[in-house]
């Protein structure tokens, strides 16, 4: 079995995001990029499926600038044997990526697609569902829980209120939520190791692919911070104001 | 240099994470059982922690002396008792043998000990030998053809979990002094090896260090490393000599977690209405602190980078040591002082930190030793 899986750089989790000063978007420019977290639960599960036996290669693939490359090699070290970068430096859209990933899944035909159910940056949640669209395959998001049968899969979905068992047939999307797994950390020796596994660069238009922009960002803004509270002499100060000021009793 | 950036960078991020996820939540317990978990020393094998000094043929990562202080920065930042855990694998406890190993001792150990698999630990202190190493007193005296060794080691970090002995003992009890010394690699299950009980430290919970006792342990010929008599004082030399820049970089890792720690409380904290890091003699501890601290990375990173680039850097290395362990004291004293009360009781972790690098001025060469070398340097360089 052929696992891709499609992982993107984003500001790393534990770094202060500020916006910028136009309000254009959110500053990226010296700010600590990462493997989004999703995405590592992603190349973590196909890299048990590998170790399990049950995939054979496991590629992951990034759509982006150049230093997507970075993300690459740390899903390399985590256990993937190669690497695709779609290069381009267009701000991309769900849309766009999905238009990517479906033509490299064209020329490559995996049988198991595994991503983030969503980006820490955007969190669009819409990639993984346009792509199993545009290829017309099943899709499983927000799975907790995956197992590779002779029929094709069994998941586990997260969905409000509870869960969902399905089995769906490969080839398939599946999109992965946070309890499906602990990611690794790369070991050293392997983080070094991957620096040898190759990484191909394509360009969007080698893909035929259009990724202008379909929406436009009007602004981007903080969060209004949050009002200091007061302290109140007594309970029925506290009773009167959720009363009279809050409006909630 | 033997990485690029980038991999560089990927690789102290990966030990960074692993560091702050991992190891720093555990400190107290840590010193609390004055044990590490065995959970967590697997997954500092899984790492490849115990493997970063140990060449990439001998399954470790091969890392030059100025990506060992760049991980060792890093690995600062955290107590340093888990340091210890994996310390004489990649320092003291393995280093003769890759410096002056045969290669059939370096197949032998050097594979499981970059896994993690064998623990090396170093024997050069003796109860009436320290600083004066050249005066100790066990012997290596020929048997057969091998030799039996008698003799105590005392203080001999991690002997109480080591698979083996890095042994300094004299082949030539005739020539007093360094001559008289050769280097052995010593199984630790050989018959007539004793181990004392776990010394009470003062700082460094879950680090052990223990007397080992040879009484007539026999070992064969093939112990000896680099197959000649007389050069253990050299070998150890060495092996020292190299681990100061480690140890320096440690020293200057510990001292960016205390002066962050110090930082965080001082514009937490109010005194008088507002935060004490407006009050300028607190402000000139921060300063102080900072200055120093960036004093000594400087000569950490200097000497590294003339030690890579091949140059000899006894003195630079015993400066980068005896300049770090110092300001790390130094600055742990700020550091109390500037949480006050809090920086006595045990919650903080502040008080933890001012015992454990008290450690730092004392082994792998006292401050004073440190000072002798420099200035024996300066004299040589000058006659
Ligand atoms: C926790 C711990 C772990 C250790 N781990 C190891 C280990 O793994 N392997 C190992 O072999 N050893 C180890 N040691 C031993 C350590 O290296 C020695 O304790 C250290 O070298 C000092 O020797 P000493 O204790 O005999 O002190 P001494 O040499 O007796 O020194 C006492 C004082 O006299 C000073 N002094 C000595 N000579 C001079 C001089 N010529 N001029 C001026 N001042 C002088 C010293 O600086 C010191 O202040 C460890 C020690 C500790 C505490």
């Amino acid at each position: 079995m052929k696992v891709l899986i499609p992982i993107k750089r984003v500001i790393d989790a534990n770094v202060k995001v500020r916006v910028r000063g136009d309000g254009s978007g959110v500053e990226t420019q010296n700010v600590k990029m990462a493997m989004n977290p999703f995405c590592e639960i992603a190349v973590e599960e196909a890299v048990r499926l590998k170790e399990a036996g049950l995939a054979e290669e496991l590629i992951v693939i990034s759509c982006g600038v150049t230093q997507c490359q970075e993300t690459l090699r740390t899903g390399l070290a985590m256990g993937a044997d190669r690497g695709i970068l779609v290069e381009t430096d267009a701000e991309l859209e769900p849309l766009a990526v999905a238009k990517l990933l479906k033509a490299v899944v064209d020329k490559e035909s995996p049988d198991l697609i595994i991503l983030g159910k969503q980006s820490v940056d955007g969190d669009n949640n819409q990639t993984g569902q346009m792509l199993a669209a545009l290829l017309g395959w099943p899709q499983g998001t927000f799975i907790s829980k995956i197992e590779i049968k002779d029929s094709g899969s069994a998941i586990t979905r997260e969905v409000d209120g509870g869960l969902e068992m399905l089995e769906i047939k490969l080839p398939a999307v599946v999109t992965v939520d946070l309890r499906l797994n602990e990611p690794r950390y790369a070991s050293l020796p392997n983080i070094m190791k991957a620096k040898k596994k190759p990484i191909e660069t394509i360009s969007p238009d080698a893909l035929g692919v259009d990724v202008a922009p379909r929406v436009e960002i009007l602004e981007v803004t903080e969060p209004p911070s949050r009002q200091a509270g007061i302290k109140v002499e007594s309970v029925g100060e506290l009773v009167d104001k959720l009363r009279n000021e809050a409006k909630v009793i | 240099m033997a990485l690029d950036a980038e991999t560089l960078s990927q690789l102290l991020d990966t030990v960074g994470r692993f560091v702050d996820e991992r190891l720093r939540p555990s400190e107290q317990q840590v010193e609390d059982d004055d044990h590490v978990p065995d959970a967590l020393i697997e997954e500092m094998k899984q790492l490849g922690l115990f493997g970063l000094t140990i060449p990439e043929e001998y399954g470790g990562l091969g890392l030059d002396v100025t990506e060992e202080v760049q991980v060792a920065l890093v690995l600062g930042r955290t107590s340093p008792a888990f340091r210890s855990v994996f310390g004489t694998n990649i320092g003291i406890g393995s280093q003769g043998i890759v410096i002056d190993g045969t290669e059939e001792q370096k197949q032998r150990y050097l594979p499981g000990m970059a896994s993690g698999d064998i623990i090396g630990s170093f024997c050069l202190t003796e109860p009436d030998s320290g600083s004066d190493a050249a005066a100790l007193r066990t012997t290596a005296l020929p048997n057969g053809n091998g030799y039996v060794l008698n003799g105590t080691k005392r203080y001999i970090t991690n002997a109480p979990r080591a698979d083996v002995f890095t042994v300094m003992a004299r082949t030539d009890p005739d020539t007093p002094g360094a001559r008289g010394i050769s280097a052995f690699v010593v199984d630790a299950d050989s018959p007539g090896i004793r181990l004392g009980k776990p010394e009470k430290k003062m700082g460094q919970k879950g680090a052990h260090v223990c007397d080992v006792v040879f009484d007539d342990c026999k070992i064969p010929g093939d112990a000896l490393i680099g197959g000649v008599e007389g050069q253990g004082f050299k070998t150890a030399m060495k092996v020292l000599d190299r681990g100061r820049l480690h140890m320096g970089a440690v020293c200057v890792g510990v001292a960016r977690r205390l002066i962050g720690d110090s930082l965080a409380y001082a514009m937490e904290r109010k005194q008088f209405g507002k935060p004490i890091s407006e009050f300028q003699l607190i402000q000139a501890m921060l300063a102080d602190s900072e200055t120093e601290c960036a004093a000594a990375e400087a000569l950490v990173v200097d000497a590294a980078r003339r030690r890579a680039a091949g140059e000899p850097v006894v003195k630079q290395a015993a400066m980068a040591k005896y300049f770090a362990s110092e300001m790390v004291g130094r600055v742990a004293d700020r550091a109390v002082q500037i949480h006050g009360g809090a920086g006595y009781i045990s919650d903080y972790g502040v008080e933890r930190f001012y015992r454990d690098v008290r450690l730092f001025r004392i082994y792998e060469g006292t401050s004073q030793i440190q000072q002798l070398i420099i200035a024996r340097e300066m004299i040589k360089g000058a006659a």
